[in-house]
């Protein structure tokens, strides 16, 4: 099993910051353009990658990632487009961890034992499906294990700390995506003044390091969040500037 | 862990995480309102004294005549207050929005009547109320729209993706999913996550029970088949659920073939889709090769919708139930016969029930009772019909 994650958040604590967790529609603007950003992310500071993959109903998403997805999607990229990116960002990132960001018809279409050997090709190190809760996900984690392959559960602001625990039951080098709002993807200027102590209580629960997302678009932010979190999630501010500048030169967050 | 409301591989709660606990939560508060006789009784209540319950039953006999076969009968779920079955649904969703202490009504619609019936029944309860409706479908339903805002309800026009429905839907989960405290979401078919699908059929199976003593009152039997429409499936749910227990009662949904299966322009989920997950279930969908959600086609914009609700691929696959198609040409035919023959104007979604009745008709004997649901009337529908006999003439 692969413990690029476990490295990534270890590396980050070393070194007295929080993990830097990238969000990308693959493929967007164009694929070559994604997968220059990526590099251009990799460079300035982010350890796990999270490539996500357009679908037609993207239906936890906010305005920006789901322009995005919309976008790719008129360019034909389908989740085979995205593990073949994978495996050409692998091959010059032997150390950064990719997350396989996606809706679950996407892979439930595919086949799961079908897709399962594919993302393992791709050296893919986990999957997260947003619409994929603790109910349902056992089917998925059946096939993916035996690849080696891990999952990230998503933790609501209305999960209850027991369902938490749950959540994190049974997943090795892995790590659990704190929502931080109630809501879709997407910037805020301000983040829900009691998140601090969510995120505390959360990490006091879980053995599991934890990265906060949704919502967070500057460095201010992050840095607040990796008092009290592992790592953070930026994904729409990330997607907005590259949808802006078609790259992703210089410090990643104002 | 266990998973919630599967009807054998279908269903369940494929759900963002923040969605689980409101979900629950409604859970919860179904099952407790469904065991309490107040709550039952209240229902009851509206549905008589409001929608004007029970609807009956009507025998088809020039109709009928015509065909030289089985004899059709008519549940009238048109004759109900707004038009149509979907009111039993949103009235029992509304009554538990305020049960629960919830202060706004959310609704996705497609051709309009669910979102009219949720509009409706906001204003009865004084509760405000967003609908959401694919900007496509505001154009081809205006008067629709027209009414909603009448009745004082917003409506949003989906702009995104194609536009119609399903984008209504995925609006609407967004929505919900960040005002999910305060907010209940009205679903107005028998799809989306546990308990929706279950609730839906529940509010909705006033429809079979009704008809199922009507037709022992009246004909001394049961009907030996039950015919409805299927897009998302509520009506026909309701209709099979008086039934289901009945083992010589033959269930029968129509899914709308469009220009045919073949053509892939249609809306039979069943019968040309492929097992997926969307909007909170797993069910039959349809879908490109990598999974993404195809654009449906209907002359009758109310079956026009990807995926189905999850009972129904359970009853088809355990052969309880069987599911035809009926196209867009045969579902016409039968609006002008029951025009014609019997003074009554049916919805687009009804004629294509209809016109599987009317297909088995001529080969059964005159004892055999269809028993079809028509489940709306047809006045939102003039224009959608002007203009495809217009598109058709001569041809």
């Amino acid at each position: 099993m692969s413990d690029r994650i476990t490295k990534c958040f270890a590396k980050a604590k070393a070194e007295g910051r929080g993990a830097f967790v990238a969000y990308f529609t693959t493929g967007y603007p164009t694929m070559a353009q994604s997968e220059a950003a990526i590099d251009q992310a990799i460079a300035g500071g982010a350890d796990i990658i999270e490539l996500g993959v357009p679908f037609s109903d993207p239906f936890a998403d906010g305005g920006v990632i789901r322009s995005a997805a919309y976008e790719a999607l008129k360019q034909g990229v389908c989740l085979d487009d995205v593990l073949a990116a994978a495996k050409r960002l692998r091959a010059k990132h032997p150390e950064t961890a990719f997350v396989l960001f996606t809706y679950y018809n996407v892979i439930f279409s595919k086949g799961l034992e079908t897709f399962a050997k594919a993302a393992a090709e791709a050296d893919i190190d986990a999957v997260l499906s947003v619409d994929l809760p603790l109910e349902e996900r056992d089917e998925l984690l059946d096939v993916l294990k035996p690849y080696g392959i891990t999952y990230v559960p998503l933790i609501a602001p209305n999960t209850p700390i027991e369902r938490v625990k749950e959540s994190a039951e049974g997943l090795e080098n892995s790590f659990l995506y704190i929502i931080t709002v109630k809501g879709i993807t997407g910037a805020r200027a301000e983040l829900p003044p009691d998140l601090t102590a969510r995120l505390d209580a959360i990490r006091a629960a879980v053995k599991l390091p934890i990265a906060a997302g949704f919502g967070i678009s500057t460095q201010a932010q992050a840095d607040v969040i990796s008092q009290h979190a592992d790592g953070f999630v930026v994904g729409s501010a990330l997607v907005k500037r590259l949808g802006a500048e078609g790259q992703l030169a210089g410090k990643l967050l104002p | 862990m266990k998973p919630n409301g599967h009807f054998g591989p279908y269903g369940g709660q494929y759900v963002a995480e923040t969605l689980m606990g409101p979900l629950a939560e409604l859970a919860k508060a179904y099952d407790e309102a469904k065991q309490d006789p107040e709550f039952q009784r209240e229902f009851q209540a509206i549905l008589k004294e409001y929608v004007g319950r029970e609807s009956p039953i009507t025998v088809c006999r020039r109709l009928s005549e015509k065909l030289g076969g089985a004899t059709i009968v008519l549940k009238r779920e048109d004759l109900n207050h707004t038009g149509a079955h979907k009111v039993n649904n949103t009235i029992g969703q509304a009554l538990l929005a305020k049960r629960m202490g919830k202060k706004r009504l959310i609704a996705e619609t497609g051709a309009g009547m669910h979102g009219v019936a949720t509009a409706t029944v906001a204003a009865l309860l004084g509760m405000p109320c967003d609908v959401y409706m694919g900007a496509i479908d505001v154009k081809r339903q205006a008067p629709n729209v027209q009414r909603m805002q009448m009745l004082g309800a917003r409506v949003v026009a989906v702009e995104e993706g194609s536009a119609t429905l399903k984008d209504a839907m995925n609006e609407a989960l967004r929505d919900w999913v960040t005002n999910c405290d305060d907010t209940f979401y009205v679903i107005g078919t028998v799809a989306g996550p546990y308990p929706y699908p279950d609730m839906v059929r529940d509010f909705q199976r006033v429809i079979g029970d009704e008809a199922r003593r009507q037709c022992l009152e009246k004909f001394g039997r049961l009907p030996d088949q039950a015919i409805a429409c299927v897009g998302g499936g509520s009506n026909a749910m309701g209709l099979f659920a008086g039934f289901l227990d009945d083992k010589d009662v033959k269930l029968v949904g129509v899914e709308a073939g469009g220009k045919g299966i073949a053509s892939g322009e249609h809306a039979a989920s069943i019968n040309g889709g492929r097992l997926g997950v969307l909007h909170g279930s797993k069910t039959m969908l349809l879908q490109t090769d990598v999974g993404n959600i195809i654009d449906t086609y209907s002359v009758s914009a109310g079956l026009d919708y990807p995926g189905v609700g999850p009972e129904h691929c359970w009853l088809h696959d355990t052969g309880r139930a069987e599911y035809s198609v009926i196209c867009d040409d045969e579902a016409i035919a039968a609006f002008d016969d029951l025009c014609r023959y019997e003074g009554i104007i049916p919805a687009l979604e009804s004629s294509h029930a209809l016109a599987e009745a009317i297909k088995r008709a001529p080969t059964l004997p005159k004892e055999t009772i269809l028993l079809v649901n028509l489940s709306g009337r047809g006045d939102k529908d003039m224009e959608n019909i002007m203009a495809y006999k217009k598109a058709h003439a001569g041809v």
